[in-house]
């Protein structure tokens, strides 16, 4: 599904990632650990084509075709979604709009899946406009549902979302990954998380730690959230040594 | 320094000059003799001549009056010149706003009127469907000098939409329109007025409006096409505990200059006020003024500019002025002024918009203002308005 070959990445003139090599199959969920500003959220900012984040080297392959260089919105037609930590506030622009836009142009389903999670008294306010944190991360939950790419970025689901809401935030990113279905997935996500909380309700397949933008550890995403729970990120650091 | 220069007097008189006076021009005496074309921009200015959910209509061509009737009995609709024999002078209403001497506009109206509309509403008469009014300039390089007034009595509510444009193949005019509004105490005026002018047109407003005890004035400013230069700044005076709301959506196409905005004296405790203005510019200039003036304590007032500049040569000057005379006052304002910001358009390409689908629904999301009775056809013309714009970038 998606193939990331030596990725070097710069920010502002800034070397951020340095040779990312990633694999994701069909079906598969990924998780990325990593300390704040080793690279993860450059990662997920250049697999969708951002501007600012500056390929120098390296290639990029989603569904067998080189997307290094493809604009935004061909790479969210093939197929890539992404939710944002902070999206910027659309004035005038509904939620209703906006799920509209997603799910080109189906919007009375999408305005349904606002009512089967219990936001749709959100349809008719502004995107972002005064949300909460946890308002934030539903509304980008319910685009990318509407959208229904085939590999969902998701940074820091979990992030500003009270307790209550966490278990709604898990069931709609298990919907978007079918992780309900256990034959024939065909939905894949790359999820960055610090807390790991989305790990009791989102099985992942595998997990890679990001050290100043490079990948130093991958395997069992469980295993490896406990090592860095038991002895810090600066574990990692050392047994890539 | 200001984008559009300060008119001198000799600026005034010499451009005074460069028209015929609307007396001069032929005017029609029935509205059947309006083509087809016509019919469909007056249509697009929010005047719909079938009448369809509109209580009365008044039409004036160049200096002549097509039509004048109202179905509502509670709403009394003449032409101001009728007007003013009618009522001894409307002593005490005419010039009783804006001083006749303010500039040569306005002299010009009081020395040569053509004409224009007196409208009230009856005490306590709530009017549910809209009045319309047009003012249509039909003759080229014809100066038009209009005098209104507007009376909403104690207690009655009463909505006007006011379109005025000029014959589609007309490309030069003059339009001077002096208007005075008062709302009696506890009256509601809705006013709407839709701009749909020529690309040498000249327009220059003078409006003054008074709102007594308890009333509520909002008036609704529209200007989507082209315009050679309007130039504007009505000032409402708001008594104890009146409502005084101005929503403008401006756009403005290369060679546009658009001076507008408002100014409220919040003179009665308990009065509240609020300027929103959403301009665009592609290419044109706008300048967009709001003064607030909060003189007695307890009023409340906001003011709003926001401009979107959408091609490398628009020029947008937002000129937001709070004054307040005492202390216990509650005003303020914000303002921002530029292009899209990249971070919106990129959040809406990746939901799957190309670049341009993204800028327009940026810019239709901006000029969603929320205003109250706008006719749909206008609705529609703001959208095709968004589209123009896209074009212009």
């Amino acid at each position: 599904m998606l193939i990331i070959e030596d990725l070097w990445v710069d920010v502002q003139g800034q070397e951020v990632l340095k040779g990312i090599n990633m694999e994701i199959g069909q079906g598969e969920t990924h998780c990325l650990f990593g300390k704040n500003g080793s690279g993860k959220t450059t990662l997920l900012m250049t697999l969708m084509g951002f501007s600012g984040y500056k390929v120098k080297h390296g290639k990029i392959t989603f569904k067998g075709q080189d997307i290094t260089f493809m604009p935004i919105h061909e790479r969210a037609r093939l197929g890539i979604g992404i939710s944002f930590q902070r999206p910027p506030t659309l004035r005038g622009v509904k939620l209703r709009d906006m799920l509209a836009i997603c799910s080109r142009g189906n919007a009375d389903a999408a305005a349904q899946l606002a009512v089967s999670y219990g936001f749709d008294h959100f349809l008719d306010r502004e995107v972002n406009l005064g949300f909460s944190g946890g308002e934030i991360k539903k509304s980008e939950l319910l685009q990318l549902l509407a959208q229904n790419p085939d590999l969902t970025l998701l940074d820091e689901p979990e992030s500003g979302v009270d307790i209550e809401n966490l278990n709604v935030i898990g069931d709609m990113i298990r919907k978007l990954l079918e992780k309900d279905k256990h034959k024939g997935r065909t939905k894949s996500g790359l999820i960055i998380t610090h807390t790991g909380f989305i790990l009791n309700y989102v099985a992942a397949d595998k997990g890679h730690v990001m050290l100043n933008g490079k990948l130093c550890c991958q395997g069992n995403p469980v295993e490896i959230f406990e090592g860095i729970q038991k002895y810090g990120y600066e574990e990692c650091a050392r047994c890539q040594l | 320094m200001s984008a559009i220069k300060d008119n001198s007097p000799s600026d005034e008189k010499e451009l005074l000059e460069q028209f015929i006076p609307a007396s001069q021009a032929e005017a029609i005496q029935d509205l059947e003799e309006l083509d087809k074309e016509e019919l469909k921009r007056l249509k697009e200015t929010g005047v719909d001549l079938s009448a369809k959910d509109r209580i009365g209509t008044y039409f004036q061509t160049n200096c002549g009056v097509a039509e004048c009737s109202c179905d509502f009995q509670g709403v009394e609709m003449l032409p101001i010149t009728e007007a003013l024999k009618k009522y001894d002078g409307l002593k005490e209403y005419y010039w009783k706003l804006i001083p006749r001497e303010k500039d040569a506009f306005t002299k010009e109206a009081a020395d040569d009127l053509d004409n224009g509309y007196f409208i009230r509403a009856l005490p306590g008469e709530k009017v549910v469907y809209p009045l319309q009014t047009c003012l249509y300039i039909r003759t080229d390089k014809v100066r038009q000098r209009v005098h209104n007034i507007v009376v909403a009595e104690e207690g009655s509510e009463l909505h006007i939409i006011t379109g005025c444009a000029t014959h589609p193949k007309l490309t030069s005019g003059l339009h001077i329109g002096v208007s005075e509004f008062y709302i009696k105490k506890g009256a509601k005026l809705i006013f709407t007025m839709i701009h749909n002018w020529g690309e040498e047109v000249v327009v220059r407003p003078r409006s003054a409006i008074l709102v007594e005890e308890g009333g509520t004035y909002l008036s609704n400013y529209v200007s989507l096409k082209g315009v050679k230069s309007v130039q504007t700044f009505p000032t409402a005076t708001l008594k104890e505990g009146a409502l005084a709301r101005f929503n403008s959506v401006i756009v403005a196409p290369k060679g546009s200059e658009i001076d507008t905005g408002a100014r409220v004296i919040l003179e009665g405790r308990g009065s509240r006020s609020e300027i929103i203005s959403r301009t665009i510019s592609y290419g044109g200039k706008v300048i967009a003024r709001g003064h607030l003036v909060g003189k007695v304590p307890e009023i409340k007032a906001h003011l709003e500019c926001q401009g979107l500049i959408l091609s490398d040569e628009g020029i947008i000057h937002a000129i937001p002025e709070l004054e307040a005379h005492v202390a216990d006052v509650d005003m303020s304002h914000e303002a921002a002024v530029g292009k899209i910001a990249r971070e919106e358009i990129e959040y809406l390409m990746a939901r799957g918009l190309d670049e341009e689908e993204a800028t327009s629904t940026i810019v239709r999301g901006f000029l969603n203002v929320k205003i109250e009775g706008l006719p749909k056809e206008l609705e529609e013309e703001l959208e095709a308005a968004v589209r123009e714009c896209q074009k212009g970038i």
